[in-house]
């Protein structure tokens, strides 16, 4: 099921945790960064002062996990930035790719060799839009941690506070998809949903042994028809269109005036905004028609902020010029249509177009299903795109769900890509990415293999299903 | 035509005439026949006056004016066959007004018809007829009671006449969602079941006088006597049952059913866990409509989700075809079909050989549905409904170039077709976009 659902997330009130916060987050002002009276982050004898997010408030605890030297040779190699080699040489050691490159590209001895004959190699699956941990398996309403649908505008909360690590379906998109970083994005049902938090997908105790170190945040924004109906059947605003663009524009305007003001007290949500408006958080916002994707730009251009993607962006084939001089990516579906109104236009060439148009194309699931099969999703806009005469390179598709996917969230300098000194996030597929015939057989996240077909033993398995019926079964 | 055209259609009838059948023969054809065999290199298939005469590997020519097309190799196929859908119930799910699949206000709910709502011009039968399904079994989902209603057979091919088999089963939930619409258990569920079955049999041979009160909770009717009317089919056997289950207890307890009820004419639809009691699925002789990539514990009665499910029930003897409910559209039904196909070489798993996949989209949900040999299939006496693809059908991409039902080449020209044609390019140098059709 779609987490485009915001009625699934009817989260009961969490004021434990928003109080948590307060206490605990920071400013990224640097300026209005103060609980008392205290100034600098210094503590003053007797005065209380939580820490700065610069100081470092729920930080990543991965580390990459023990790996040895190893060499893929012989396949056929996607880089993720639209390059191609044939009976390739991909060599990782410490975590990060070492060398790439022919078939002459030297190994050196006593390392680990896999033969790639007839297999592909591409970088680390990369889904930008995913609810994993935050509306888990199963998906049970004391699961349904998602959408703070308690007002439409809730910039101050953070997905990472609801990820639930042992959700199964982290596995399954290791496993089944090759993913090896995602994205948890809060739900549509608010205008501004809250922040968003770049995983590392590798299993773990808590959140923060996921979280991926350098990441920048980015804060979801919803358009359309999800925050008018959720707000507008409770009687409140916005109940329209343009009660959305009015709520958000207040919502920017006050936190402008906070940036500006020296004394105001901290606040969680304008802390987030005030990370957009200095560029230091990406704008992911989901937005299905053209006409308000277009009216989204304006916005943004008013307030001064950028939009790094539009997400669902069913109708972005209609404004791809738009969207290419705007550098604004559309993370879309293949063939998602037709469920609700604001998708009625949904066409299978949308991707081709925007390629077409020269805008940056992302593949997305929003699915704990569809998170598994980005590779197919993927093949199946291209084939769209070929019946019209639009040709676009094997390589290019899968850069489609790597590079300008770690594009979109700001991690495209540590991963994405299979280049020296990257991240050695890597998927050996047992036969080409794009045939609905191959799956991953190997997945190597920071260089460490973390999933292996040919090994029952390196199949993850949560907590959730230990005891339970298939428990370390095939899934 | 519908050959098959049952009884609640019968005044549809006078509102068209209905088109000739045609005649068509493809040759040179890497022809699939849908019966679970592989392919086979230049074939040819022959229909006439809307039938198959002929599908196998000899060219053979057709006759009299029948038109000749030469595939040049390309992949022909029986058209596909969807169960378990709700095309033609609504235009947009998520907008109430245009949806017909669900009807939480009504007091019916066994006596529910979907054949009494199908819009033939649904946006969503126009788009799955250009993927490639030609035929479709299509119901009504529970809503206000265990009992869904009762599901019809239809083809897609836009006329006046979709229903090509009215009240063809009727479904129900026996799981978590019987158990919330029951009252809040299962065994609230199965007591509401064998409540409304001995109605269902009390009005046997009665020319089906009422004889029962509703059964009701407050505001809420979850048995009218119209709905245990309804249930008089389902308890002689002669309309199937679909049940809705994934649990294998559950399963288990379907099965034994047929202990009380021996005339039950029983098919699992979804059975996560099938897998778990393949044996008894088999033993039992139930064919499954099952999940095809589900894999994982959304909820608690599928806990053992696993893709290789349909593939080690079909292993243990179960007819199994492939659920498109679960799906984001019936026209991935080609998609999950292929990846059972990739489980073959993944080492643990069970998938399907490929002409088993092929005919768990195909013929084996035709069978499922009454319509053994007649439709998803190609062999003489089948249906006219041939697909021409652009490649392997199982393959992502690959659509139909050209479809016929009946016989009779299809439009495959839809609400996405016509906005692709328009954004072709993004000219408006002369006028609006508007202005392109």
């Amino acid at each position: 099921m779609s987490a485009d659902t915001p009625w699934r997330g009817r989260a009961a009130l969490l004021a434990t945790l928003v109080g948590a916060l307060a206490l605990s987050a920071c400013a990224t002002t640097g300026s209005a960064g103060d609980t008392a009276s205290a100034s600098g982050g210094a503590k003053e004898e007797g005065k209380l002062v939580a820490k700065r997010e610069s100081e470092g408030v729920f930080p990543s605890t991965y580390k990459p996990y023990p790996n040895v030297a190893t060499a893929i040779r012989g396949a056929t190699v996607y880089d993720g930035k639209g390059g191609v080699i044939e009976g390739g040489v991909v060599f990782m050691a410490g975590g990060k790719i070492v060398a790439m490159g022919g078939p002459d590209t030297p190994i050196p001895a006593d390392i680990a060799v896999f033969e790639g004959k007839g297999k592909f190699v591409t970088p680390g699956i990369i889904d930008i839009h995913s609810h994993l941990g935050d509306y888990p398996s199963p998906g049970v309403e004391a699961h349904a941690d998602g959408n703070e649908a308690t007002a439409p505008t809730t910039p101050e909360v953070w997905a990472e506070h609801s990820v639930w690590p042992q959700d199964p379906g982290f596995s399954r998109a290791l496993a089944n998809g090759g993913v090896t970083a995602l994205q948890i994005l809060p739900g549509s049902a608010n205008l501004m949903g809250g922040r968003s938090v770049t995983l590392k997908n590798v299993p773990s105790r808590t959140m923060q042994g996921m979280k991926f170190p350098g990441a920048p945040y980015s804060l979801k924004m919803a358009c359309g028809e999800n925050p008018k109906r959720v707000y507008g059947s409770r009687g409140r605003m916005p109940s329209t269109r343009m009660g959305n663009l009015a709520v958000n524009r207040e919502t920017w305007l006050a936190a402008i005036d906070y940036a500006n003001d020296k004394d105001a007290k901290r606040d969680l949500g304008k802390e987030t905004l005030v990370g957009v408006l200095k560029g230091e958080i990406l704008i992911q916002n989901h937005c299905y028609r053209a006409d308000e994707m277009a009216l989204v730009l304006d916005m943004a251009k008013e307030m001064g902020y950028r939009v790094a993607a539009f997400h669902h962006a069913v109708e972005a084939y209609k404004i791809g010029d738009l969207l290419r001089d705007n550098g604004v990516c559309s993370a879309i579906w293949a063939d998602w249509y037709g469920f609700k109104m604001e998708s009625y236009d949904g066409i299978l060439e949308n991707a081709a177009f925007l390629q077409r148009e020269g805008a940056c194309v992302v593949i997305h699931s929003d699915d704990a299903n569809d998170i598994q099969r980005l590779n197919q999703e993927a093949a199946k806009a291209q084939a769209a795109g070929l019946r019209l005469g639009i040709d676009i390179p094997d390589a290019t598709v899968i850069q489609w769900i790597t590079l300008n996917a770690a594009k979109a969230m700001g991690i495209d300098r540590m991963t994405g890509s299979l280049e020296i000194g990257k991240m050695a996030d890597v998927v050996l597929w047992n036969g080409d990415p794009l045939s609905v015939y191959s799956r991953p057989e190997k997945v190597w996240i920071d260089g460490a293999l973390m999933f292996d077909a040919l090994n029952p033993k390196m199949r993850p398995v949560s907590d959730f299903e230990l005891g339970q019926p298939g428990e370390g079964d095939v899934k | 035509m519908k050959r098959l055209l049952a009884l609640a259609v019968s005044g549809l009838a006078l509102a068209a005439a209905p088109a000739l059948a045609q005649d068509v023969t493809i040759t040179n054809a890497r022809l699939v026949l849908g019966d679970g065999s592989e392919p086979i290199a230049g074939g040819t298939v022959v229909v006439q006056a809307g039938k198959v005469v002929y599908a196998g590997p000899e060219a053979r020519t057709g006759q009299g004016n029948a038109a000749v097309i030469d595939a040049r190799g390309a992949w022909v196929t029986p058209g596909l066959f969807a169960t378990v859908t709700t095309l033609g119930l609504a235009d947009v799910s998520a907008v109430d007004e245009s949806n017909d699949i669900t009807a939480g206000g009504t007091p019916f709910s066994a006596a529910l018809d979907a054949a009494t709502a199908i819009n033939p011009t649904s946006q969503h039968i126009l788009v799955h007829k250009a993927a490639g399904i030609t035929r479709a079994a299509t119901a009504t989902l529970p809503s206000g009671s265990i009992f869904a209603g009762q599901g019809a057979i239809i083809d897609l091919d836009g006329d006046a006449q979709p229903v090509v088999q009215a009240r063809a089963f009727q479904m129900i939930n026996l799981g978590e969602g019987g158990a919330a619409e029951a009252g809040g258990s299962r065994a609230a569920a199965h007591a509401l079941l064998r409540a409304a079955l001995r109605e269902a049999q009390a009005l046997v041979g009665k020319n089906a006088i009422p004889q029962t009160t509703a059964i009701d909770k407050g505001d809420a009717v979850l048995l009218s006597r119209f709905d245990a009317e309804a249930l008089v089919p389902v308890v002689t056997g002669r309309q199937k049952l679909y049940v809705a289950v994934d649990r294998m207890a559950d399963i288990r307890a379907v099965l034994a059913l047929k202990q009380e009820y021996p005339k039950l004419d029983l098919v699992l639809v979804g059975a996560t866990e099938g897998w778990l009691v393949a044996s008894d699925i088999a033993a039992a002789g139930v064919p499954v409509i099952a999940n095809g990539l589900v894999d994982l514990p959304e909820t608690f009665e599928q806990l053992g989700a696993t893709q290789s499910n349909a593939g080690r029930l079909a292993r243990a003897g179960v007819k199994v075809a492939i659920n498109a409910s679960t799906m984001q559209n019936p026209r991935r039904l080609q998609q999950v079909a292929g990846n059972l196909v990739a489980l073959t070489r993944m080492p643990g798993a069970t998938g399907m050989e490929w002409g088993r996949a092929f005919a768990a989209i195909s013929s084996v949900p035709a069978e499922i549905s009454g319509m053994g040999g007649k439709a998803g299939v190609l062999k003489p006496g089948a249906l006219g409904d041939v697909v021409i693809w652009t490649g392997d059908p199982l393959e992502v991409g690959s659509v139909p170039t050209r479809v016929f039902i009946d016989g009779r080449e299809q439009d495959l020209t839809n609400h996405q077709t016509r906005l692709r044609d328009r954004y072709i390019d993004l000219d408006e140098s002369d006028r609006p976009k508007a202005y392109d059709w």
